[in-house]
């Protein structure tokens, strides 16, 4: 019997390694796997490259993880918020590298990652500094950057539902950048808020497949309304 | 910058800039709109005229923030702010908004700007002088993607330089996409002569208006 439900934060964290590429979900906090990433500051993987859309806020979660000193990269579109200034502080200190890498990039390398594309042409950044250095090149008259698919050793994500094959659903702008994510990384542990039996998804709104996920693990905290 | 005879023009206010730009978009298009100015946009459409509004965080058929009582945590805007979800809406992953975005499927992206080039490049994402860390967001795939990017932005700074320039001094967003700007004076249509002006607020003599770009401004022919 196929069963990726694991019941303890040990058995989600399980072999990820110092110096792995961790994909995290979320848009700002929302679709952000905040359990997951307290299990892997627990875990105490170091020397990691975090892809995020954004580079933490408050104090906690991914916040926390660089102020412990734990993330030598991140990959990111937007790595500014007025509630966190951790990631700043230690970009402007020398001590965390920084790609930035425009939204939509950032997703479309993802997506590449997890269909097995290793690189596409894309007219955004064409002329900019973040296009300097990539290789460009003409393309039906519009000009191109070549960008390299993305993948990641763990893909840490959120869902709303979640079934023991891996099955899951997502709620609202809480799908963001986790079904991409759940398709690019060799490991994809995905904390959900509900756990169903199989068979009671209906086939037709399962949104991530369980064929990219490897592990689910249920951290239920309040259904909104709250 | 020269002061043009008596000042007898009032330049518009965000509101209004935002007003003035929505009287500008048709039923039935797909809209993006950007943080800022841009987003007020979307409060002078009224709700019987169907355009619909794309988040780039996966939302499409956004709709107006909800009352407090009725705020739902998972329904958020590209910019952090509570939305709801007008009927006919619905979720999109990140890669599938973006490929609406980047595929040319929105029929209008309506961005803020530090300046626009009378070339139609635009200069959205960083000030040469900042010196906190970069972000740029969706802004690069906003600027080519979109069929069309109309710029909402004061005529000038805050110290009175001109936004519409001849080249941009910021780091750019994009080259040669902006189509038309709207400013707190004047309306702008971007073509192969440069910036022709479409529109002008009451009391604005050209020439004043002229004083207040360094790209050279036409009249329509």
């Amino acid at each position: 019997m196929i069963n990726r439900i694991v019941r303890t934060m040990a058995e989600a964290m399980a072999g990820i390694a110092d110096g792995a590429v961790v994909l995290l979900g979320g848009f700002g906090s929302v679709g952000q796997p905040q359990a997951l990433i307290d299990g892997l500051i627990e875990h105490g993987a170091k020397d990691l490259t975090v892809v995020a859309n954004n580079a933490g806020s408050g104090g906690e979660g991914l916040a926390k993880l660089l102020a412990m000193g734990r993330v030598r990269k991140i990959v990111c579109s937007y790595p500014r918020s007025p509630s966190a200034t951790v990631f700043e502080d230690l970009y402007k200190a020398g001590r965390i590298e920084l790609e930035l890498v425009p939204q939509g990039t950032l997703a479309e390398r993802m997506r590449a990652a997890g269909a097995g594309v290793q690189a596409f042409f894309t007219p955004t950044s064409y002329g900019t500094k973040l296009a300097a250095g990539k290789e460009t090149r003409e393309i039906n008259g519009r000009n191109c950057v070549l960008e390299y698919a993305l993948s990641g050793d763990v893909a840490l994500i959120e869902a709303w539902q979640g079934d023991r094959w891996g099955n899951l659903t997502y709620r609202r702008s809480g799908r963001n950048f986790n079904p991409v994510m759940a398709t690019a990384a060799r490991l994809t542990v995905a904390q959900t808020q509900h756990i169903v039996e199989l068979g009671a998804l209906d086939a037709e709104a399962v949104v991530t497949p369980g064929i990219f996920v490897d592990r689910v693990i249920h951290v239920p905290y309040g259904d909104p309304p709250l | 910058m020269p002061e043009t005879s008596s000042v007898a023009f009032k330049p518009l206010g965000r509101a209004a800039m935002a007003e003035r730009l929505a009287r500008d978009i048709p039923e039935g298009w797909y809209v993006n709109l950007g943080i800022g100015i841009p987003t007020l946009v979307a409060d002078h459409v009224p709700l019987d005229r169907e355009v619909i509004f794309h988040s780039e965080n996966g939302v499409l058929g956004m709709g107006p923030a909800p009352a407090a009582e009725h705020i739902d945590p998972w329904l958020i805007n590209a910019g952090k702010q509570h939305v709801t979800l007008r009927q006919g809406g619905c979720f999109v992953h990140h890669a599938d908004s973006f490929a609406m975005i980047r595929g040319g499927h929105l029929d209008l992206c309506v961005l803020g700007a530090y300046q626009v080039a009378t070339n139609g490049d635009i200069a959205n994402w960083a000030t040469s002088e900042n010196d906190t860390a970069p972000a740029v967001g969706g802004a690069m795939d906003l600027a080519v993607g979109a069929k069309r990017l109309w710029v909402v932005m004061e005529q000038t700074t805050r110290e009175g330089h001109a936004r519409l320039v001849n080249r941009l001094s910021y780091p750019a967003t994009a080259l040669a996409v902006v189509k038309r700007v709207y400013t707190n004076l004047a309306v702008f249509e971007v073509t192969e002569r440069g910036f022709v002006v479409l529109d002008m607020i009451a009391g604005l003599s050209f020439a004043a208006l002229q004083a207040r770009s360094e790209a050279k401004l036409h009249l329509p022919s």
